[in-house]
């Protein structure tokens, strides 16, 4: 059963890091991204650029509106994903839970709508 | 229809409704399916056991004729899908074969299927009454004073969200143990807790809550009997269900523990209580529900008084487990009690009402020390003030009673 992993956490925070405490965010994904492939678990997954870098985009009336910025302002931002392949939600949670991020932000996770 | 076949079904319902449900959710993986199969099954009972006679093991019987059921809807479920399908199913079993085969116990998967910390905790509570406990939509609505709609969506919701991500339906690890039982003894002590303050007489299903508490606490303490926290709370629970019949007089009033009629204690609830918590300090992994419990039994003290001092060294343990203001606000009281009135208001004095906002107790333990004091209009202002955030009939009364006999 897949799921995807959402990783939400304050930008800002990332953004005040130091070189050396970006690094060691960098390693510890990788790290986190080998063990998961390595157990058979990881099906994919991306980091995002910030939500400064978003752009937004709804048709209405047949015209498009294209806006700056990401689809809702939250006090956490979506900062990057994994898709998972789980035995059950019990396995995806305790997935999550070893997401570097999920020790300072949050990380939802969704089953996927298999059709 | 005999009243003999009719007790016997209704018997078979409380004892076993948990166990066929559990079953046919491990064998079809749908909830709502087993939820029907084995109303089928009680139906069939019903029929059958009039004129059949009752089986020598009404469970398993009526587990097999709830299979038997499921097993014939997935066929014609898969014929009307598809004519050309391979119909391979199990072959249903005779059910009135003397031979019931033996059935293993599913009840624990479910129980921890139902607690998941992925649902919400009042989805959990009422997944909990509806598949373990057989209560109606119905009836759960009504304990729970929200429209039936509202707990139909509540269930179908839960189920979906199992179907959907994939909650387990599996005992966990090990590692895990410990916090996803802790999450099924919460729904347990809530739902005996909402039964307990129900007031007496006005609302019957709530009230009955606590018997189904209870009962699934017999329960899980079957399922997982090397587990002290779960017979340390059914420990807890019967302590408190054996004071009911002397907690409220004739006319429905609430009558505080000191004046309570030690003869109407139920006894046999009593010793089992007594039971179940020995049994879990053998144990020796002492946990809150544990504790909770001995002060329970110090309070159902037959002879010789109530050991306050006791009571108020239990409460320091259960505070330095589970720090709360509640647990402060019964550790003052109980050292009001063995120590005096003027050490225990120091102590209510120091829990700072913003940790228990809206809390009636804390004026009411504080006006009962400040009677005692003699300090008789602060005492009549703090009974006010808790009248007037009192939750219950019950409680509004007695604290009345209490406001106007020191303003009189």
């Amino acid at each position: 059963m897949r799921y995807l992993l959402l990783i939400a956490g304050d930008e800002s925070q990332m953004q005040r890091a130091t070189a050396e405490q970006a690094e060691a965010m960098t390693n510890e994904y990788a790290e986190f991204g080998k063990a998961m492939a390595e157990r058979g678990v990881l099906q994919g997954g991306e980091r995002l650029r910030s939500v400064s870098d978003a752009t937004t985009v709804r048709v209405r009336n047949g015209e498009l509106l294209a806006t700056d910025g990401p689809f809702a302002e939250t006090k956490e931002q979506l900062a990057g994903y994994y898709v998972v392949d789980c035995q059950d939600l019990d396995e995806a949670i305790e997935v999550a839970s070893k997401i570097p991020g999920a020790l300072t932000g949050s990380i939802e996770v969704r089953p996927i709508w298999e059709l | 229809m005999t009243a003999e076949i009719e007790a016997a079904v209704a018997d078979a319902f409380q004892a076993e409704w948990g166990r066929v449900v559990a079953t046919l959710v491990r064998l079809t993986g749908d909830w709502d399916l087993a939820e029907e199969c084995a109303q089928d099954a009680f139906a069939t009972a019903l029929e059958r056991w009039p004129r059949d006679g009752i089986p020598r093991r009404p469970g398993a019987w009526l587990t097999t004729v709830a299979r038997n059921r499921a097993i014939d809807r997935a066929r014609r479920a898969r014929l009307g899908a598809s004519k050309e399908s391979e119909v391979a199913v199990v072959e249903p079993v005779e059910a009135d074969r003397g031979e019931e085969e033996e059935v293993p116990d599913d009840r624990l998967r479910l129980m921890f299927t139902c607690c998941h910390p992925a649902l919400a905790f009042e989805a959990r509570v009422a997944l909990t009454l509806r598949t373990l406990a057989g209560m109606t939509t119905s009836e759960i609505a009504r304990a729970f004073l929200v429209p039936e709609a509202t707990m139909a969506q509540r269930l179908v919701r839960a189920k979906r969200k199992i179907r959907h991500a994939r909650i387990p339906f599996v005992v966990p690890p090990a590692h895990q143990l410990v916090e996803r039982t802790a999450a099924v003894l919460a729904v347990l002590y809530l739902l005996f807790n909402e039964g307990y303050s129900a007031s007496s007489g006005a609302d019957l299903v709530r009230r009955g809550l606590t018997a189904e508490a209870i009962r699934l606490g017999r329960v899980l303490c079957t399922l997982m009997p090397d587990e002290p926290e779960a017979l340390g709370l059914l420990a807890l629970m019967l302590f408190h269900d054996a004071r009911s019949a002397a907690r409220v007089d004739g006319d429905g009033d609430l009558v505080i523990l000191a004046e309570q009629d030690r003869t109407l204690f139920d006894a046999a609830a009593i010793a089992e209580a007594h039971d179940r918590l020995d049994a879990a300090l053998r144990l020796r992994r002492p946990g809150p529900f544990q504790v909770q419990a001995a002060i329970a039994a110090c309070h159902v003290e037959v002879d010789g008084g109530t050991d306050w001092a006791e009571i108020a060294a239990l409460y320091d343990r259960l505070f330095d487990m589970a720090p709360s203001a509640v647990i402060e606000l019964n550790r003052a009281v109980a050292v009001s009690l063995s120590e005096g009135p003027e050490a225990g208001l120091a102590l209510v004095e120091r829990i700072s009402p913003g940790g228990l906002p809206d809390y009636h107790l804390l004026p009411a333990a504080r006006a009962d020390i400040l009677r005692r004091l003699g300090r008789r209009a602060e005492a009549a202002e703090a009974y006010r003030e808790a009248h007037d955030l009192a939750g219950t009939d019950a409680e509004r009364r007695y604290l009345e009673r209490r406001w106007r006999e020191l303003s009189a």
